[in-house]
């Protein structure tokens, strides 16, 4: 199916980008296009300009600065698999099937905060930070402050996510994901991280509005005590025809358990 | 808006509307109809082709987005005379049924035997999860790949034997 029609801009640069964005509220960004292409098709989504950004070099690939990796947005999950990111890579190969990965980026589905998106627990457990840049400069985002809502991130209107700051070194991490047999999207997914001081951290994705933190999760991991029951309220949680909220909640119980194990 | 891409080698330049799929370019300006349209919601890897070497749901790009870039598809890897060694699998190997598939399931195999000249089966599974059969069943299309994988191999062996 053919989207609405749209105008279509390719930016050369990050600050291009900003000065069009600045100029035309209306442009809705295009990374590698694998949420919003197909949210298009559908008539989900009817912007009426896209921006996009997908081509843009200075957005692309994997640095180390010291104890953090200095990922650009627009990395393909494809690179970021066979990159030596912690944990990313692992989450990166549950992500669609290796065309998808050769197409979407890392910043494109952050930015999106699809609810049932892999990286958004990666991301939590790992404390990564957020680099975004606006009219107004440059600002850097705390995981924690990073997923507002269903589809909602911090980045606003006028704002280009460029870059993702993640630790270099943790002791173990591990994802583990039930997937949906036909959208390979998590149906509830937990990441959990062994920092470098020693400190447990752990998320869940896919079950709720926005991926979360697991507080109780990580206060009887760090006090040497196993995962448990009972991790998060099924009240709080997503239900449709695929999972019940109940079922979802004992998913995360379940994945937290495995992923624990592992690290 | 003016688009050119270069397809199985051929440049082409045609105005597109900016909403035209590069599947239906492909399709509908060029006439390429190897590429096939099957489920329109990214997930059934029957338009996959390559893009700048890489292969991609053209389903799930923009004919603009293509502007500039190198394309290959089903009917750019062989020719009738000489099969590519995927081509000759499926047909060795019973890996097709209807067909409709199949463009995308070659597509998506050259890629991975580009990086992987001898993969496992369950490589070779995990690779085409991106690609749904109905009919086979898919065991023939393991079967297929690893008889294409298997040639190739003997091809470069006997490449490295000659030079």
């Amino acid at each position: 199916m053919y989207p609405a029609n749209f105008d279509y801009h390719r930016a050369s640069s990050v600050q291009e980008a900003l000065a069009m964005m600045a100029e035309n509220p209306d442009l809705k960004v295009i990374a590698g296009g694998h949420s919003l292409l197909p949210a298009m098709r559908l008539r989900l989504a009817q912007p009426p300009a896209l921006l996009d950004v997908f081509g843009l070099e200075e957005l692309r690939g994997i640095r180390r600065e010291g104890d953090v990796f200095v990922v650009g947005a627009m990395t393909t999950h494809a690179q970021v698999l066979r990159s030596e990111l912690p944990l990313f890579p692992e989450v990166a190969h549950e992500v669609g099937d290796p065309m998808v990965r050769n197409r979407g980026t890392i910043g494109g589905s952050l930015a999106h905060a699809d609810p049932s998106a892999d990286y958004p627990a990666a991301a939590l457990a790992l404390g990564v930070e957020f680099v975004i840049r606006g009219p107004g400069g440059e600002r850097t985002v705390p995981a924690d402050e990073m997923f507002v809502g269903m589809f909602e991130s911090a980045v606003g209107l006028g704002e280009l996510l460029t870059h993702i700051r993640i630790p270099a070194s943790v002791r173990g991490s591990a994802y583990e994901k039930f997937k949906h047999p036909a959208s390979h999207y998590a149906i509830a997914g937990v990441a959990v991280v062994r920092h470098a001081d020693g400190e447990i951290r752990a998320a869940y994705t896919g079950a709720g509005e926005r991926a979360e933190r697991l507080p109780l999760l990580e206060e009887r991991l760090n006090a040497g005590q196993p995962a448990g029951e009972g991790l998060v309220d099924a009240a709080n949680l997503l239900g449709d025809r695929f999972a019940s909220p109940e079922y979802r909640a004992h998913l995360v119980d379940v994945l937290a358990g495995r992923a624990a194990a592992r690290v | 808006m003016n688009v050119t891409v270069t397809v199985n080698g051929k440049a082409h330049t045609r105005d597109v509307e900016p909403r035209t799929l590069l599947v239906h370019f492909l399709r509908e300006d060029l006439g390429l109809t190897g590429t096939h349209v099957g489920c329109d919601t990214s997930q059934c890897g029957a338009c996959t082709v390559h893009l700048n070497g890489e292969a991609v749901k053209s389903c799930t790009v923009l004919a603009v987005q293509a502007g500039g870039m190198e394309v290959t598809t089903i009917e750019g890897i062989g020719t009738a005379a000489e099969l590519h060694p995927l081509q000759t699998g499926f047909w060795e190997k019973h890996g097709l049924q209807c067909g409709f598939c199949t463009p995308g399931m070659i597509m998506s195999a050259a890629e991975l035997l580009r990086h992987d000249p001898d993969p496992s089966e369950e490589t070779i599974r995990h690779h085409l999860e991106g690609n749904y059969c109905r009919c086979t069943g898919y065991h023939n299309i393991v079967f297929a790949v690893q008889h294409a994988a298997a040639a190739m191999r003997e091809r470069q062996a006997g490449q490295a034997a000659d030079d």
